[in-house]
């Protein structure tokens, strides 16, 4: 297995996580402090994006986008989604520490299946296309 | 309204995803440097496919954003995850990737604790 590219891809997953984690909390909890409901109008969006959370929530999950392109651009799809899913218990995780939301013993019984799933993905090789795109 | 919210994030995700690994592969490899970043936009900007993949994010980050205003994100980011079986299917059909038995199980597992986060 090539070492170093692998080790840069595990890079890329940590910091894509951790950068779509806060981003989504501080998009949720912007969002929820905003005086109009979002739903069907533009103008709603607009205004909401001038909300110091919301607008630092977009800047950070922008970045999680390129960073998750450079992912992309390493490693087939099957291996990003699953590998990436870490980042729904460190959502629930930050959920319940910042938003006050419940977690039960259900979801961490959720945390420890997506970890076993992520380590079984992980032994998989990550890029499977390559030579397909060489011909 | 909660359901069909769901719904176009989910379509959304798998199509702008579908869109972004066919072209990225064929761009070559991408780095999150300041330079890499750059040369990243750039090659967003030259390709259409990227542009569509982006087009469909921001119709799903919308879905997303009104999701997470009104539910919890507890529920939001896991039945957004409903994307997970439609793009890993169009990843061995469309993309032509290797989804073995080992791959599989993972993905499965991963699925099923996410239907669990959400409960």
């Amino acid at each position: 297995m090539d070492q170093p590219r692998t080790a840069r891809t595990y890079l890329l997953v940590l910091l894509f996580i951790s950068l779509r984690g806060c981003g989504n909390l501080l998009l949720a909890w912007g969002t929820k402090r905003l005086p109009t409901v979002l739903g069907v109008h533009p103008a709603a969006y607009l205004q909401s994006i001038f909300d110091p959370a919301v607008a630092a929530g977009i800047a950070m999950l922008i970045f999680s986008l390129f960073t998750r392109m450079a992912l992309l651009s390493i490693a087939d799809l099957s291996f990003v989604l699953p590998v990436t899913a870490v980042g729904y218990v460190l959502a629930a995780v930050l959920g319940k520490f910042f938003l006050h939301e419940e977690v039960t013993a259900l979801r961490w019984l959720a945390a420890f299946l997506i970890f076993a799933g992520v380590a079984v993905v992980g032994s998989t090789p990550q890029n499977t296309t390559k030579e397909a795109l060489a011909k | 309204m909660k359901w069909l919210l769901v719904a176009i994030t989910v379509v959304a995700t798998a199509l702008s995803d579908l869109l972004q690994s066919y072209e990225l592969k064929r761009a070559g490899e991408q780095s999150v440097s300041a330079r890499g970043i750059a040369r990243l936009a750039a090659t967003v900007a030259r390709r259409r496919y990227l542009i569509l993949s982006i087009v469909c994010l921001a119709f799903s980050f919308f879905a997303f954003m009104a999701l997470v205003q009104s539910q919890p994100l507890s529920f939001a980011v896991p039945a957004s995850a409903a994307s997970f079986i439609l793009e890993t299917i169009a990843a061995k059909l469309v993309l032509r990737e290797q989804v073995g038995p080992r791959r599989a199980a993972g993905t499965l597992l991963v699925l099923g604790g996410i239907i669990l986060l959400a409960r």
